[in-house]
């Protein structure tokens, strides 16, 4: 019984510690990490131009129909 | 007004209550009630509450409080017990003790959780009308070419997920 409170405060105050700490760490490599490769990934051959022709061809635009 | 009037009455009756007592002399005490006196609580960061648990002790368990002011050598176990036992309520594995409340609530829950279901579907069987012809198949197939032409979301979302050089989805 010794100690009660501080006992209690010490096991908590790591505990939350460790979950807030490892909560990052899930989140950075499980959302972060992966969502920043995809859009290097994305962008890496990425050709605007190419893209838009066949937006264009689809005829999706009202300012640039198909020719 | 009136409520006024009713407030004043009831000041009127407990000033002359006490004035009664105190005019009396000898019964200057008033009987205090049971929850204006210190109070046992079994309680984990209350060690020491501030009554015994016991308030009005038997003819034995008074004997056995004089023995008590007698060395404790002569107690045996079963009367150490017994003097804890009216100090006490639970010790504190009795007090720490968990329940099984946890099963009563969870089944609560999930019963009314199952109840609120059924309502749903009686709801949508009975009540609602038909959804919006936007929610066809043909609609939502056209819906999601449009979004593939506009290339909706093309590096984590839809568009991402469509072969268009195959015309498919991506295995």
């Amino acid at each position: 019984m010794r100690r009660l409170l501080a006992r209690r405060m010490k096991f908590h105050l790591f505990g939350a510690f460790l979950v807030s700490l490892g909560c990052a760490a899930i989140y950075k490599f499980g959302v972060a990490e992966p969502r920043k490769r995809a859009y290097a990934e994305f962008y890496r051959n990425y050709d605007p131009m190419k893209d838009f022709e066949a937006m264009r061809r689809a005829g999706v635009f009202e300012s640039a129909p198909p020719k | 007004m009136l409520a006024s009037r009713a407030f004043s009455l009831v000041g009127k009756r407990a000033l002359s209550t006490s004035i009664c007592l105190r005019a009396h002399g000898h019964a200057g005490v008033v009987k205090a009630d049971d929850f204006s006196l210190p109070a046992y609580v079994d309680r984990r960061d209350v060690p020491l509450p501030e009554v015994a648990f016991v308030r009005d002790l038997s003819a034995q368990q008074k004997a056995l409080k004089e023995k008590e002011k007698a060395s404790w050598t002569a107690l045996s176990a079963d009367e150490k017990v017994e003097l804890y036992r009216i100090k006490f309520n639970e010790t504190y594995a009795e007090m720490k003790k968990g329940t099984n409340e946890w099963k009563t609530v969870l089944g609560g829950v999930l019963f009314f959780l199952g109840l609120t279901g059924l309502l749903l579907i009686w709801q949508k069987h009975f009540m609602y009308g038909p959804v919006p012809h936007t929610f066809s198949d043909e609609w939502l197939s056209a819906q999601t070419k449009r979004m593939l032409d506009m290339r909706i979301n093309p590096v984590e979302g839809i568009s991402s997920q469509w072969d268009f050089e195959k015309n498919e989805w991506k295995k």
